[in-house]
């Protein structure tokens, strides 16, 4: 094997393997902290995530949601962006999807009405990243902080159109009315029932086959299309994008809207596909947890199928370990992630010079 | 101390960066107060150690000797107390503070610096007059020309105490008369003991002003010389191992219709600095236009707004048929489009890209291109293919479009960029520093490479900072001083030292452009 396979075999896989073992094992130490066997909560977390088809169900119910705003950081990351606002656009874009749901003639066919529905997703959400990105681009204002500024804002905008817009009369609680039934996106258990086949009931849906639809969509889009060139090509070098005659400006407009367009898919799978009403913060986590999934996955769509497959784990096993160990609660979840983070985004190069030196030596 | 006869003395110094050898058993001993040339070619070795020497690296093994005592740096404080000044090649200066608080950096004193300010002031009066370096103390350093700044840096060794000043590569940004005025500062110093460690690849430099010469080749020292006793033939061919062709054979130009005319072009940078002002010219087909001038005087922005990256702020443009004015710019995709090739000065940041692998990096520009795009499917394969056709038929080792650019060393680089920009038939081309940084071997292949362009009718223009190549290669020579042109000359009566004088804009008016107006 070549130096330059071997290298990139270690950035690729070896060093994003270090890194999660070594949050694993730090983890393990807070578990000891706390008076847990770190060898027992291994085992509930792997369990309660992979060990009974619910589990799994729902382990891949939350992968779900982080393929997509996974996805959404890495294409912005291609082009030198740091999109911080997945958050908010996962939150509005489940506004496109709600509008849609709600004000749709329920009478059309399902094929017709889901398509417009995740449309609307894709279309609120690029619409939300779309005016940082202006900002970053003609403005010079930083995408960082104007896109942490419009998670608060969206925030604040989606309180206001469920209590005052969307909210059914005479009800309480900040939520839309139900969403005909004609969008729902089927179960995977009730598919599966059809063929005959009885898996336990999860929230796993068909957003599932969205999430690789589109992961494959971005792989293609990045590496085998003019515009992805573009795009990475300006991620590399302003100068050389420049010169090659990309507008760097287009493209920072260009790519977070794409990248606004893929948060905005979270609420296919949690609106459409599970709670089939809007309500408050069903976002919650996910935007953020989007930008460890697309570090720990090189921003590559595998990688980040991967990764978001593991922050399932994370989450459903994390659940678990509450309800079955009692001085553990689901904060243990944020711990783990804030690890995962931690080793594979701030301290990404931590064992990079270590196994250079043993994998791959400079040839004398 | 300074009663050593030998200020300097390398015993087998070596040391490796990976798997390069940059300095391989290094032997060299500087006399106290001479002025010692060091000369080879970029990567020969000689930056790696004066590095060694101002304590930015550490040998990996032999030894050195400062005024007799063994000496072991390992940062350029160590250095600098042991006697040891350095004078980088890009100048390590706060461009907003006065000259005074440049020097006295790093040697500040007590919390409060006003008594070191007093203090250096008037050391500094005393280096000044006592060396012939007047500065003005209370400018701010952005204030002072180039070859004033440099004043400041050795100053600031001389403030320091420095014995020995290690100078590199002192003149590629100063004018023939900056240079002049340098190297009487040099002998200003040489009479006051001073030793001077000059570090350079011009040879002219080497041979006026040094007392002993010590040439490396591929991290090795190949000889050491009385200057006296040498001439520049022998030091070329020790520099690079083989007898070089220095002036490239070629014939006259056939010059034929005018592709691309400048009128009256006023420029601002990408800062919104106005850098070109008042510059007309024509490239002719057939014809090598070389612009000289030392960096930063204009040439470079120039070459920007031709090659459409750079608005025109004033004046137009006629380039193959369309014209280009401040309400009308095409972008250099448009450019590209219409038969305009541009190899950029900056090949690290703008000719390539260095994370993307060869054949990508030869894609650069040309991404649009039909044949290889179906629809929204760029055909990766074809672009491979392609790729390493060009790879083939410029020579570009290793050939293997799969490689990171950055694996690739800097003729190689330019050689991929010169070919992708070549291949496409161009008829106009637009080149900057094409042979900045690399090797002899690929610096002739590319001026050939060049010259064939020119027999097959295509316009040049050529920019570049080694007067060198402008004259030895192209057809008609124009220089720019301060964003305008201050001459213009026929390279075959060209001499370096009227174009030294345009490139200062020091010449008497009545012999600007009267030697070679272009008679059209």
């Amino acid at each position: 094997m070549t130096r330059d396979r071997r290298l990139a075999w270690i950035n690729g896989l070896l060093l994003p393997l270090f890194n999660v073992l070594t949050a694993f094992l730090a983890t393990a130490v807070v578990f000891l902290f706390i008076g847990v066997d770190p060898i027992e909560a291994t085992k509930i977390l792997i369990y309660g995530a992979l060990g009974y088809d619910e589990g799994l169900g729902y382990t891949l119910y939350y992968a779900t949601n982080f393929v997509f705003t996974g996805l959404a950081v890495a294409v912005a990351f291609h082009a030198g962006l740091f999109n911080i606002g997945g958050e908010g656009q996962a939150y509005v874009g489940g506004l496109g999807i709600a509008l849609v749901a709600l004000y749709i003639d329920p009478t059309l066919s399902a094929w017709l009405v889901i398509p417009l529905a995740i449309s609307g997703g894709l279309l609120f959400g690029a619409l939300w990243a779309i005016i940082p990105a202006y900002l970053q681009a003609y403005r010079g204002s930083h995408i960082v902080i104007t896109t942490i500024m419009f998670n608060f804002l969206a925030s604040a905008l989606m309180v206001y159109m469920l209590v005052h817009v969307l909210r059914e009369v005479g009800q309480m609680s900040p939520e839309s009315r139900n969403f005909p039934e004609v969008v729902w996106l089927p179960f995977v258990h009730d598919v599966f029932a059809r063929f005959g086949y009885n898996i336990a009931k999860s929230p796993l849906n068909l957003s599932i086959l969205v999430a690789l639809f589109f992961s494959l969509l971005v792989w293609f889009f990045l590496w085998h299309t003019r515009w992805g060139f573009a795009i990475r090509a300006t991620g590399k070098s302003n100068d050389a994008a420049v010169y090659s005659g990309i507008n760097p400006k287009k493209i920072i407009v260009v790519t977070m809207c794409i990248s606004g367009a893929l948060a905005g898919l979270v609420g296919v799978n949690e609106l459409i596909g599970v709670q089939h009403r809007l309500f408050l913060n069903f976002n919650y986590g996910y935007g953020f947890g989007g930008i460890a999934v697309a570090l720990m996955g090189r921003n590559h769509p595998v990688g980040i199928l991967i990764a978001a497959l593991l922050f399932g784990i994370l989450y459903q096993g994390g659940a678990e370990l509450d309800f079955e160990l009692q001085n553990v609660s689901r904060d243990i979840v944020v711990v783990m992630q804030g690890l995962v983070i931690l080793f594979c985004g701030g301290l990404e190069y931590l064992y990079r010079p270590l196994l250079i030196r043993f994998l791959a030596p400079i040839e004398t | 101390m300074e009663n050593s006869h030998i200020a300097i003395e390398l015993i087998d110094v070596d040391k490796h960066f990976g798997s390069v050898h940059a300095n391989d058993k290094v032997n060299l001993s500087v006399k106290t107060g001479t002025i010692h040339g060091i000369v080879g070619e970029n990567g020969a070795g000689k930056s790696t150690l004066m590095s060694i020497l101002y304590g930015f690296y550490q040998a990996d093994s032999g030894q050195i000797k400062v005024f007799d005592k063994d000496f072991i740096s390992t940062n350029s404080r160590q250095s600098i107390e042991a006697g040891i000044g350095m004078v980088h090649q890009h100048f390590m200066l706060v461009e907003n503070f006065t000259v005074l608080e440049n020097v006295i950096l790093g040697s500040e004193g007590g919390a409060l610096i006003t008594e070191s300010l007093e203090k250096a002031r008037i050391e500094l009066t005393r280096l000044a007059k006592e060396y012939g370096l007047e500065v003005e103390l209370d400018v701010a350093v952005e204030e002072l020309s180039v070859g004033m700044q440099q004043r400041v840096e050795i100053l600031k060794g001389l403030y320091k105490g420095a014995k020995v000043l290690i100078l590199d590569e002192p003149t590629g940004v100063l004018t023939p008369q900056e240079s002049d005025e340098l190297f009487r500062i040099f002998e200003a110093l040489k009479k006051q003991g001073v030793t001077i460690i000059l570090i350079t690849h011009k040879l002219r430099e080497i041979m006026s002003i040094t007392d002993y010469v010590s040439v490396m080749r591929a991290g090795k020292m190949v000889a050491n010389r009385q200057t006296s006793e040498t001439n520049p033939e022998e030091l070329a061919e020790l520099m690079i191992g083989r007898k070089v062709l220095l002036n490239i054979d070629k014939t006259k130009a056939k010059s034929g219709d005018p592709l691309l005319v400048a009128n009256n072009l006023e420029i601002h940078n990408e800062q919104g600095i106005k850098r070109v002002s008042e510059v007309s010219f024509e490239a002719r087909s057939g014809e090598i236009l070389g612009i000289a001038g030392v960096t930063g005087n204009g040439q470079g922005t120039l070459l920007k707004a031709l090659a459409g990256i750079l608005p025109l702020s004033k004046g137009s443009i006629e380039i193959l048929g369309e014209t280009i004015s401040p309400k009308k710019s095409l972008n250099p995709q448009e450019l590209r489009n219409l038969g305009v090739a541009h190899v950029p000065e900056d090949r690290q940041r703008m000719g390539l890209i260095s994370d993307f692998i060869a054949s990508e990096s030869a894609l650069l520009g040309y991404q649009n291109d039909k044949e290889i795009n179906q629809g929204v499917w760029l055909k990766r394969s074809l672009v491979k293919a392609n790729c390493e056709s060009i790879m083939e038929a410029f020579d570009i080792r290793p050939t293997n479009p799969d490689l990171m650019s950055s694996n690739f060393s800097g003729g190689n680089q330019q050689k991929l960029i010169l070919a992708r920009e070549f291949e496409r038939n161009p008829q106009v081309l637009i080149i900057g520093q094409p042979t900045r940084g690399i090797d002899i071997g690929a610096i002739e292949f590319i001026r050939k490479r060049i010259i064939e362009m020119r027999d097959a009718g295509k316009a040049i223009i050529l920019i570049s900072v080694e007067l060198e190549e402008i004259m030895s290669i192209s057809d008609r020579i124009i220089v720019m001083c301060d964003g305008e042109i201050t001459g213009t000359v026929d390279a075959a009566n060209a001499d370096e030292a009227t174009l030294g004088m345009m490139m200062a804009n020091v010449l008497p008016s009545d012999k600007q452009n009267t030697e070679a107006q272009y008679d059209s």
